[in-house]
Order: structure tokens, then C-alpha cells, then sequence
């Protein structure tokens, strides 16, 4: 393969200057994160201790492997989200190995609001399982949780994608052989009760797990019976005589190990079909990321030594190298699985698009997953280019993208406007994963380009009743839009909202599309039959 | 020399263990076919498959089976056989026994029975030797065992002193007394010992050397008037009175000192007229002196440290003795070659008194033997360690032409021993033989107890390097074990087989707990990178390590560690065996357990209200009833096993509720021995 050659000076002032740049934005990230990481705060966590549970991280930590890694996912759920805080939306997602087997992960925070379902937090869990839905990986849910949110109950309750999503997916997931392991760690009530119920699994810890449909204080109101939490859904009631749960632990850990050891049990094979070969680390350092990318979002940057710094070997088998350059195409190896890597290295154009269809159509063929680097102003304007056919380009390859039927991993490392987010597998195209860059940018195009418009429209409509606009009233009317953008395109703005699955360090890139690759590859891939591409 | 022809053709070994195995090896070589006897629990012991032939004596304990004189007389008729060797223990120094072969025309391979009987009593043995001008140590041999009259003597000697059964040996029926309170308490004891023992109550007294060395002499005689000695051995390192790891050629010894004691065990086998194999002990004190203590009629366990200094084979030379043969060598023609170990691997618990340990050697692998290493043995992996019989396992024997290369081989070779299954001495002999006090010739009997803290590392500050160490190496074989799970997947490199611990906007963080000695240290390894350097960031969670994070790095190569702490470079050899991890560095060996999550399995409060034992054994003494409100750490039984007295002492304040068990009952390790409710706190 063709290695590429960085040229890269790393002691170059922008360099130095870059690095630093991100740096304080890695840093920004990883600081809002440990305070995330905390969960409920002091007192909560204490309170949670205090009753013999383990917090929900250390839960996950002696679920997995040991030593084995953890893709935590939309570390950022809520964030500023709502009045209340509640860090990370009250649930930790993510994958990692349990008995050698990657598995989806969904453990309730009962240290954040009791762990109640907000909407971020429902949508986060349906996030979760949606992964797992379409990675085939088998989920374990470690809940304590009082259920949905009451406060909150009309986005969290009536629509489709609201709390009773969550059961249907259990449903449809067990019925697809997606193994559903519910360990109940704390309170299950009301549709809550349905996460060990629905289960094809469930395991409950003595005088801690409650599943019910009710709690006390309901049926005290609805029929004056007075009945114990304990007594009314304890692990003694479900394992002995409902019938609820399956399995009777001793304690967290106890509880734990049994979901590992119902793992054990599920007899599967990762259908890994495709030529690997040995891993070799990128010739380049990752770190070099930190000065490449500049801290001026305007000025460019080449690509490829972005790509030298993920693939292994830094070796890169570019397709239609001379044709359409602003897209840059071609074959690597992450972690040894072959990917086809698209990305950005300009405005798309026409041959750009077309390009980029025909290597879609490549890697779909040979079931080679996709890897988009985004960072994307959008497709070309103007006369000239609506004239060639700029549109009908640019659907062939969102096309290709929407139908194309490997798994596509999508990472926004700078700008991603317009429809320039559809044809890099924005979140609408499905891709398997989709993370941000600390500096990147998501919105439907940039804030100064809306704020020109909205303020050419005004110019517009001022001009026909003959007012008058100086240029410090079209300043100040252009300025909160071009806040509110920053504001709405940052990534914990999105991030908090899900419109990806985490921002990260892009230092970590490689671990990362490593780990979603070859969690992805749980699923078979399957033929592709591609839309009409209109020619 | 006489005619060959009169080697015996067949002997019959009336013995099991390592000993038989070894007589059968010699009696092999000179071309003199084997009979083993055997009990039901060593049917298939390996001395049984490696004799010739074998005959079954009876039931497992050995006054059923090993100490039935009748039947094994009966088994050489049967074979056959033209000679008997007892071994050690058992028969051998059994004078009816002896006098039985005579009587049946079967030679005894040992002395004559009139010079087992002179020694078979440690007080007539030291009339004897005083007749023959032997040094004695002070004391008392009288017949009058009047415990006053005993005390006087004691107290006429000055403290401290020792107490020991006349008719014992192994330690058995022994008590050391330093002060006069302690006499009385000291003496039911050592009396109580000696009846179950031997069956004979009867006590000697004798001034206790503060410092003595246990130095003895290996003698030999033959039917022509021929004696010689093949030097002495050091058997000074001690515990019990119990030897534990031997030396020949005694260090620190001149020519003149081993001659002058030479010639006294000759004098000393002389004057019982005395053929074969034999060993005088001698006391050997600070200043040169030194003193009778007693004679030991049989081949001694450890004589092949004896055998690899002198090239001789000692049981060759006991079969031609016996055969009527004179010696093969003259006590000009013996030299010392070189310096040997011998170090004896038991079945018990160092940690907890010594306790001996029974159970099946489900893992076993010994040193490669060599002209430096040997291994003497009578055990195979998946033998049983029962509790009829001594639980001796093996024999470690090394040589080397001086000392401290000798003591490296032993060193080494106890690293390269391994056994699981059983709980093994291994760790506290490598632990005696790398102290600083024993490489520097610092020893005397009380050799193990002055070192104790050494030995058994108790200090926390030597855990500042092994345990950071444990737990890097429990860190890096994560990785090893991956690695060798994925290699079988479908998914061989994927970064999911990582151990890394890796977090996404995280450190990358293992944490862990292991246990020292029953404290439990909880352990953060943060992995670290920076640039190509990967190293860990170790921090100990107790305050013996007062927050310290160590900068670490090591790799594994096979089953060795090397490490860097904070700079330190040191290496380890590495034993696992499930949770627990073995650290064999120059200075001993670290053992650690790795704690895993309590889940709440193991009911603590199940054992609260009864008291186990600890082991299979009689019930020698229960020295409470029912209802007897007792203290903390008061004796409430005393049970026998393995020929060694255990006492059970009261967890707490309390009251008896019921004693399940009597004086001469059988008890299985593990039986709950009485009911037992704790006072209330208040």
C-alpha cells in the first residue's frame, strides 16, 4: 500500500499555536467531563453507598472484562439541557466486553434524580439500544430507576420514540436473537418494571432490587393495602414466587458476576468475514492531530495527513486521486479491518460527488465499512454550477450514502453545513457512529453566511418601503444570529441533544473508529441495493 | 573384602515415601531385587510401583499396617526376602523388631539389637557415653522421676533448661523451660507428649545452651572391627526441634574440631558395639565445646547431604555391611568434596504455626535434577498428602564446590519447585535460605525464631517494591491472557482484546486489591502514554505508602518480572496459582492474594458459634463441659495429628454450649468441634 508522507513541521509556530488551541478545548472537554462523570453529586453518591450499592461507573467497571475498554456513549446527554441539572441525562451508555463478548451497556444513575427518565435520558437508552439493534450486540441493562420523569411526562410518555419505545425494542431485539440481560440493581417501577420483565434474562439483587408495577404509596391510594417495597417486588417475591426475575444475587458484585456468567452462556460467534490483517500503528503520531487542524476554522488543511495519523501504517490506496479533488477517497486499514475512507478536503463540486458515489458503490460491493471525515462548508453555488447539475450530483451521492448497506462511521472534524452533512453521512444517513471533534462545527450552514442572508432578506424588504439601514443596525441584527449558530452548532450543544454519539479527544480517534469498527462487525453485512441515481 | 556372592538377592524395604524409593534405588544398581509393603492408602504410592514386588500389610494408620512387626517378618518369608531395611522411623530403631529378624533368620539392615536397646534410652545412652568419656551436657538421667526431684535438678543447673521423654526422638515429648514458674506446666506437657508418643512417661532434664549448634557426625561401622566417620552435618536450623534444611560440611568448623568429634562418634559407636549406619548428635557450643546428645541408630533423613560431599552411597554401604562385607573405604581414603543442602519440603502451613497440611498434590513440578540438584521423593502429581503418615514431600538436596554457590542452587532450584494443591513449607525455606543471617553463617538452633520477621515479612515498609510489583504483574499478564484468547476468535486483532482499561475522556485506570499477610492494600494502576513511553502510575491506598504514586514500567518474559519503580530496576520470578501470586526476589519470597469482589458468598457469621477443627486427628484432652463459661485464648481442646499437638483456644469470652467430641476420638479436619456462644458486647 501507499504510504503517505506527512509534511507536517511540528515546530513550526501555527503548529505550536494549533496545538495549543486544541488543547485547551481537549481540555475544556475532559473537565466538564470529570464533573459529569461525578453524576448526582456528594450527597447522593454517599446516600448511594451507604446502602451497600456500588455506583453505577464502578457497576459497569466489575461488569466488563477486566481491564477491558469502554466506548462510553453521548457522555454529554443534557448537558445544560434542562433547569435541573442532571449530568450525562441519568444513565451511562456505551460498549464493552463482557466474557469476551462486545455488549451494549445501559445502566441507570439513581445518584441523578433517582434515576428518572427524562427525554434526553429516554432518548439516550433508545440511542443505546439502537446500536445495539444495529450492531447485533447483545444488551445488559443494570437498572435503578424510578421511572419516567412525572414532571416531564408528555416528552417522555405518549410518542413513538418515548419510554414504551424502550420495551418494543426489548421485544424486537429478543426476537432477532439480541440477547436482553436485565439486572436489577434498585428500584423497576411502573414501565420500568417491564425492563426485567420484558428480558430474556433477569437477575435481582436481595434487598435492593424492586420490581413492580406499582410502588407502596399507589397501592396504599388505590386499594388501602399497606405492603413493604421488600414484600411487594423484593428479589424473594420474583425469584421464589412471580417468577419475575430469574436469578437471586447476594449483592451488586454477586448480581454482576451472574450477568457475566449469563454472558457466558449465550453461545456466539462474532461473524467476522473479511480480510484482516496484523495491526500496525500509525507512522505519524495521533498527537500531531492537535497542530494540524487550524485554529483559524477558515484556513485549510490537507486531509490526508489527518488520515496518515488513523490508518494503520499511515498507508492510504487513494482512488480517482487526480479527479474531483476536494473529496478525497480511498483504501486503509484501521486496526486491520479495511475501511474505505471519504472525506473532505474542499467544497463538493460535481465530480466531487460523483466520486464520491462511484467509491460508495465500491466499498458496497466488497463489504468494506466506510469511514466519513467530515468537515464540509457544502456544495458549490451559483449559476455555473446549478447548471451542471450540481443537484442531481449531489443526490447521486447522498443515494449512494442513504443506501449503501456496510456500516459507515461518520466523524465531524470541523465544519458540517448544509447538505453537505447529508452527503458525509450526517445523522439522518445512519451511520453506525457519529462523533464530533472538540472544534467542530455542526449547523445548517455557518453563522455568518445565515445572518448574511436573514440580513439580505431585510435589506430586501427595508429597500421596497425605502428605509434605510445603516451598517451598525445590520451589525447588531446579524450578531445574535451569528451567536445563537456558534451557540447551536458547538458540540455540546449537539452533543447534549444527541445528535451524535460523544465528542472526543482527537488524540483518541483511531481507538475509537477502531472500537466502533469492530463492534459493528457483530453484524453480518449484507448485500446493498442501491436507489435510483438519477444520471 | 568378601565375595560378592554373598549379597542378598532379594531385601524387602519395611518403609514407604521417599526412603523406600531411595533403598530401592541403590538395591536396583547392585542388581538386588525389591519388595515394598504398603497400607490401603498407599496402594498406588510409588513405592509400591517401583519395587519389584509388594505386599499389602493392612488398614492406613500405621500401627495397623507399617508398625505390625508380625506382618512385615511374614511378608520377606513370603518373598523370600533375605534382608529387611527399615528406613526411618517405623522399625528401625525398634529393638523387638530387630530381634524378631534375628530370630527368623532374616539379617536387620542396622545395628545389632544390643545397640538399638543402649540407645533406645536417652538417659542409659548417657551412662553409656559418660563410661566411654563422651562430653555430656549437664543434667539429670536419674530413675527417681519424682517432679520435685527433677525440679531440684533443674534448679541445680540453672535455667534455662530442657525437658525431653527418655524414650523419645523428632522432638517429640520436648519442652524448653526458662524460668522455674514454668516448670510444672512445662513438664505435664512434655510428659503428656511422651505417653501418647512412646508410651513412656519418663523424663530427662538437661542444661539448655542458649546458642548451640546441632552439629552431628555420620558414622559407620562394619562386623571387622572397621569404623569410620564421613564427617558431620549441620543441622542447627530448627523449628520444633525439628530440622528443616541440613548442611554438610558444617561451615566454620576446623580440621582439628571435625577430627576431635570424629573420633568421639566413633568412640561413642564403639562402646555399644555398634555396625551399619549411625549418627552421633553433638551440641556444639560457642566456644568449641561440645557435648553428647544423643545417637541415632538408623540412616538419617538427611544423609544424602553426606552422600554428595563424600561420593559414597550410604545405602550401598549399609547393604554390604549388613551383607558382612567391611567398609568400602578407609577413613584415610574419605574426603570432603564441595558443600550440600538439603532442604525438607513438608506439607504445612509456615503461616500458621506450622500447622501440617494434608490434601492432593494436584500440581507438581520439581527442579531438573542434575549433579548440582536432587530431588528424593515418594510422591507424584495427584498423589494424596494423607493424614496417616509424615508430611514430608519431598527432599531438595544440592551441591556446589563451596557454600554460597551451593546455596544458589538451592535458591534457585526451591523457585523452580512447584506444587499446588497442597500448602507447602516451599515458601519459608526459600525465605530461610535467602536471609541475610543465613547466607552470613549466623546460625544456631534458635536460628529461626531470632529471624522471624525476616523470614516472614513483617515488616510493610519490604512491600514498598513487591507490591506495585504484584500488581503490575497482575496489570501486564491481562495481556497475556488476551492475547491468547484472541489468537482462537474471529476477531484476532481487534483493539476490543485490549487490556488497557480504556476509557473514553477518561485515565485509563485498573484498580485492584491485594492482600498481604491478611491486609488487604487497594491498588490504582493508571496507565499512562507519553509519546512512545508507556508506563503506569501505581498508587497504594494505605498509609504505609502515604499516597506516594510510583512511576512504574516492567514487562513479562515466561514466568519473570522485571520492573522499574520510580527508577529501581529489579527482577522477580513469578508463581500464580489462581488468586494468589508469588514474588521470589533475592531477598524471599512476597506471597499476595488478589481479592476478588466480595459477592456476599461466604457467610462469615457461618462458623461464629463453633469452632472447626483444623485438621484430621484424635482428641488428645478437652478440658472444658458443657456450660463452662471461658475467656479469650483459654485452652479448650487439645488435638493430636500428625504426631504434633494442637491447641484450640477460645475465639472470645464465652460460654460452652455443647462439646461434641472425647478424649481418643478420631475428628475429620474441617467437624465442628463444640458450641460455642460469644459473650454479648457491651
Amino acid at each position: 500500500m501507499a504510504k503517505i508522507i506527512s509534511k507536517i513541521n511540528s515546530r513550526s509556530p501555527e503548529f505550536i499555536e494549533n496545538a495549543e488551541h486544541m488543547q485547551l478545548q481537549v481540555d475544556d472537554l475532559k473537565q466538564k467531563l470529570n464533573q459529569i462523570k461525578q453524576g448526582g453529586g456528594e450527597r447522593s453518591r454517599e446516600r448511594h453507598l451507604s446502602r451497600g450499592k456500588l455506583l453505577p461507573r464502578d457497576r459497569v467497571n466489575e461488569l466488563l472484562d477486566p481491564g477491558a475498554p469502554f466506548l462510553e456513549l453521548s457522555q454529554l446527554a443534557a448537558y445544560k439541557v434542562y433547569e435541573d441539572d442532571v449530568p450525562a441525562a441519568g444513565i451511562i451508555t456505551g460498549i464493552g466486553r463482557v466474557g469476551g463478548q462486545e455488549c451494549v451497556i445501559v445502566a441507570n444513575d439513581a445518584t441523578v434524580k433517582g434515576g428518572t427518565y427524562y427525554p434526553l435520558t429516554v432518548k439516550k437508552h433508545l440511542r443505546a439500544q439502537t446500536i445495539a439493534q444495529e450492531n447485533n450486540l447483545p444488551c445488559i441493562y443494570l437498572v435503578d430507576s424510578g421511572g419516567a420523569n412525572l414532571p416531564n411526562q408528555d416528552d417522555v410518555f405518549p410518542d413513538k420514540e418515548h419510554f414504551g419505545r424502550i420495551f418494543f425494542n426489548q421485544a424486537t431485539m429478543s426476537a432477532k436473537a439480541i440477547p436482553q440481560i436485565a439486572v436489577v440493581m434498585g428500584s423497576c417501577t411502573a414501565g420500568g418494571a417491564y425492563v426485567p420483565a420484558m428480558a430474556d434474562e433477569s437477575i435481582i439483587v436481595k434487598e435492593q432490587g424492586t420490581i413492580f408495577l406499582a410502588g407502596p404509596p399507589l397501592v396504599k391510594a388505590a386499594t388501602g393495602e399497606v405492603v413493604s417495597a421488600e414484600d411487594l417486588g423484593g428479589a424473594d417475591v420474583h425469584c421464589r414466587t412471580s417468577g419475575v426475575a430469574d436469578h437471586y444475587a447476594q449483592n451488586d458484585n454477586h448480581a454482576l458476576e451472574l450477568a457475566r456468567t449469563a454472558v457466558a452462556n449465550l453461545n456466539r460467534v462474532k461473524p467476522v468475514q473479511m480480510n484482516i490483517k496484523p495491526v500496525i500503528e500509525p507512522e505519524y503520531p495521533v498527537e500531531d492531530i492537535y497542530g494540524i487542524i487550524p485554529k483559524d476554522t477558515k484556513q485549510p488543511f490537507d486531509i490526508r495527513e489527518i488520515i496518515a495519523r488513523i490508518v494503520d501504517g499511515s498507508e492510504f490506496d487513494e482512488f480517482k486521486a487526480l479527479y474531483g479533488t476536494t473529496l478525497v477517497c480511498g483504501f486503509a486499514r484501521i486496526f486491520g479491518y479495511p475501511v474505505g475512507i471519504i472525506a473532505n478536503n474542499g467544497i463538493l463540486f460535481g465530480e466531487s460527488a460523483q466520486k464520491g458515489a462511484h467509491f460508495i458503490e465500491l466499498c458496497a460491493q466488497r463489504k468494506i465499512p466506510l469511514v466519513f471525515l467530515q468537515n464540509i462548508t457544502g456544495f458549490m453555488v451559483g449559476q455555473q454550477y446549478e447548471s451542471g447539475g450540481i443537484a442531481k450530483h449531489g443526490a447521486k451521492m447522498v443515494t449512494a450514502v442513504a443506501t449503501a448497506n456496510v456500516p459507515k462511521f461518520t466523524l465531524l472534524i470541523g465544519g458540517s453545513f448544509g447538505a453537505g452533512n447529508y452527503g458525509m453521512c450526517g445523522r439522518a444517513y445512519d451511520p453506525r457512529f457519529l462523533f464530533m471533534w472538540p472544534n467542530a462545527r455542526i449547523s445548517v450552514m455557518g453563522g455568518e453566511q445565515a445572518a448574511g442572508v436573514l440580513a439580505q432578506v431585510k435589506r430586501d424588504q427595508k429597500d421596497k418601503r425605502g428605509e434605510t439601514w445603516s451598517a451598525e443596525d445590520e451589525q447588531s441584527f446579524k450578531q445574535p444570529i451569528i451567536d445563537t449558530y456558534e451557540h447551536q452548532g458547538h458540540p455540546y450543544y449537539a452533543s447534549a441533544r444527541l445528535w451524535d454519539d460523544g465528542v472526543i479527544d482527537p488524540a483518541d480517534t483511531r481507538q475509537v473508529l477502531g472500537l466502533a469498527i469492530s463492534a459493528s462487525l457483530n453484524q453480518p453485512i449484507e448485500d446493498t441495493k442501491f436507489g435510483i441515481f438519477r444520471m | 573384602m568378601q565375595h560378592s556372592s554373598t549379597m542378598f538377592t532379594k531385601i524387602l524395604i519395611a518403609n514407604r515415601g521417599e526412603i523406600a524409593c531411595r533403598v530401592i534405588k541403590t538395591a536396583r544398581k547392585m542388581g538386588i531385587s525389591t519388595v515394598a509393603v504398603y497400607s490401603d492408602a498407599d496402594a498406588n504410592a510409588l513405592h509400591v510401583n517401583m519395587a519389584d514386588e509388594a505386599v499389602y500389610l493392612g488398614p492406613s494408620p500405621s500401627r495397623e499396617s507399617y508398625l505390625l512387626s508380625e506382618k512385615v517378618i511374614d511378608a520377606a518369608k513370603r518373598t523370600g526376602a533375605q534382608a529387611i531395611h527399615p528406613g526411618y522411623g517405623f522399625l528401625s530403631e525398634n529393638a523387638d523388631f530387630c530381634r524378631l529378624c534375628e530370630q527368623e533368620s532374616i539379617v536387620f539392615i542396622g545395628p545389632p539389637v544390643g545397640a538399638i536397646e543402649a540407645m533406645g534410652s536417652k538417659s542409659a545412652a548417657k551412662t553409656i557415653m559418660e563410661k566411654a568419656q563422651v562430653p555430656l551436657v549437664p543434667g539429670y538421667h536419674g530413675d527417681d522421676q519424682t517432679q520435685s526431684v527433677i525440679k531440684q535438678a533443674a534448679d541445680d543447673m540453672g535455667y534455662p533448661v530442657l525437658l525431653k521423654a527418655t524414650a523419645g526422638g523428632g522432638g517429640k515429648g520436648m519442652r524448653q523451660v526458662w524460668s522455674e514458674a514454668e516448670f510444672a506446666e512445662g513438664l505435664a506437657a512434655a510428659k503428656r507428649e511422651a505417653k501418647s508418643s512412646f508410651g513412656d512417661d519418663t523424663m530427662l532434664v538437661e542444661k539448655y545452651l542458649t546458642q548451640p549448634r546441632h552439629v552431628e557426625i555420620q558414622v559407620f561401622c562394619d562386623n571387622h572391627e572397621n569404623a569410620v566417620y564421613l564427617f558431620e552435618r549441620d543441622c542447627s536450623v530448627q523449628r520444633r526441634h525439628q530440622k528443616v534444611i541440613e548442611e554438610a560440611p558444617a561451615f566454620n568448623l576446623s580440621q582439628k574440631l571435625r577430627e576431635e568429634m570424629g573420633e568421639a562418634a566413633i568412640k561413642s559407636a564403639k562402646a555399644i558395639g555398634y555396625r551399619g549406619a549411625g549418627t552421633v548428635e553433638f551440641l556444639l557450643d560457642v566456644d568449641g565445646s561440645f557435648y553428647f546428645m544423643e545417637m541415632n541408630t538408623r540412616l538419617q533423613v538427611e544423609h544424602p547431604v553426606t552422600e554428595l560431599i563424600s561420593g559414597q552411597d550410604l545405602v550401598e554401604w549399609q547393604l554390604r555391611v549388613a551383607a558382612g562385607e567391611t567398609l568400602p573405604k578407609t577413613q584415610d581414603q574419605l574426603e570432603i568434596r564441595g558443600h550440600a543442602f538439603e532442604a525438607r519440603i513438608y506439607a504445612e502451613d509456615a503461616n500458621n504455626d506450622f500447622l501440617p497440611a494434608t490434601g492432593n498434590l494436584r500440581f507438581l513440578r520439581t527442579p531438573q535434577e542434575s549433579k548440582y540438584v536432587r530431588v528424593d521423593t515418594g510422591v507424584r502429581q495427584g498423589d494424596e498428602v494423607s493424614v496417616y503418615y509424615d508430611p514430608m514431600i519431598a527432599k531438595l538436596i544440592v551441591w556446589d564446590e563451596n557454600r554460597d554457590k551451593a546455596l544458589q542452587r538451592l535458591t534457585k532450584a526451591l523457585t523452580e519447585y512447584r506444587i499446588n494443591g497442597v500448602v507447602t513449607n516451599l515458601d519459608f525455606l526459600y525465605n530461610l535460605a535467602t536471609c541475610q543471617a543465613f547466607i552470613d553463617e549466623n546460625i544456631d538452633t534458635g536460628f529461626i525464631e531470632k529471624h522471624h520477621d525476616e523470614i516472614f515479612h513483617n515488616t510493610e515498609q519490604a512491600l514498598t517494591n513487591e507490591l506495585p510489583m504484584a500488581a503490575l504483574y497482575l496489570v501486564l499478564s491481562l495481556a497475556e491472557r488476551s492475547k491468547s484468547f484472541a489468537k482462537d476468535t474471529t476477531d484476532p486483532h481487534s483493539p476490543w482484546n485490549h487490556t488497557n482499561a480504556w476509557r473514553l475522556n477518561e485515565a485509563h485506570i485498573h484498580k485492584l486489591t491485594l492482600a498481604h499477610n491478611d491486609i488487604h492494600y487497594p491498588v490504582v494502576v493508571e496507565r499512562k502514554r507519553m509519546g512512545n513511553r508507556r508506563y503506569y502510575l501505581i498508587t497504594v491506598e494505605h498509609q504505609t505508602f502515604q499516597g506516594r504514586t510510583l512511576d512504574c514500567q516492567g514487562t513479562i518474559v515466561g514466568d519473570e518480572i522485571s520492573t522499574s519503580i520510580d527508577g529501581y530496576r529489579s527482577q522477580a520470578t513469578i508463581s500464580r496459582e489462581g488468586d494468589n501470586i508469588s514474588l521470589y526476589r533475592s531477598n524471599g519470597v512476597f506471597n499476595f492474594t488478589y481479592i476478588r469482589p466480595d459477592c456476599g458468598l461466604n457467610n462469615a457469621d457461618d462458623n461464629a458459634n463453633g469452632l472447626i477443627a483444623p485438621m484430621n486427628g484424635t482428641m488428645v484432652s478437652v478440658l472444658v463441659s458443657q456450660g463452662d463459661k471461658v475467656i479469650k485464648d483459654q485452652p479448650l481442646m487439645i488435638m493430636e495429628a500428625m504426631k504434633m499437638e494442637h491447641t484450640i483456644k477460645a475465639p472470645t469470652d464465652g460460654t460452652i454450649d455443647t462439646v461434641y467430641y472425647q478424649t481418643g476420638d478420631m475428628v475429620d479436619g474441617g467437624a465442628e468441634l463444640l458450641a460455642f456462644t460469644p459473650k454479648e458486647q457491651d
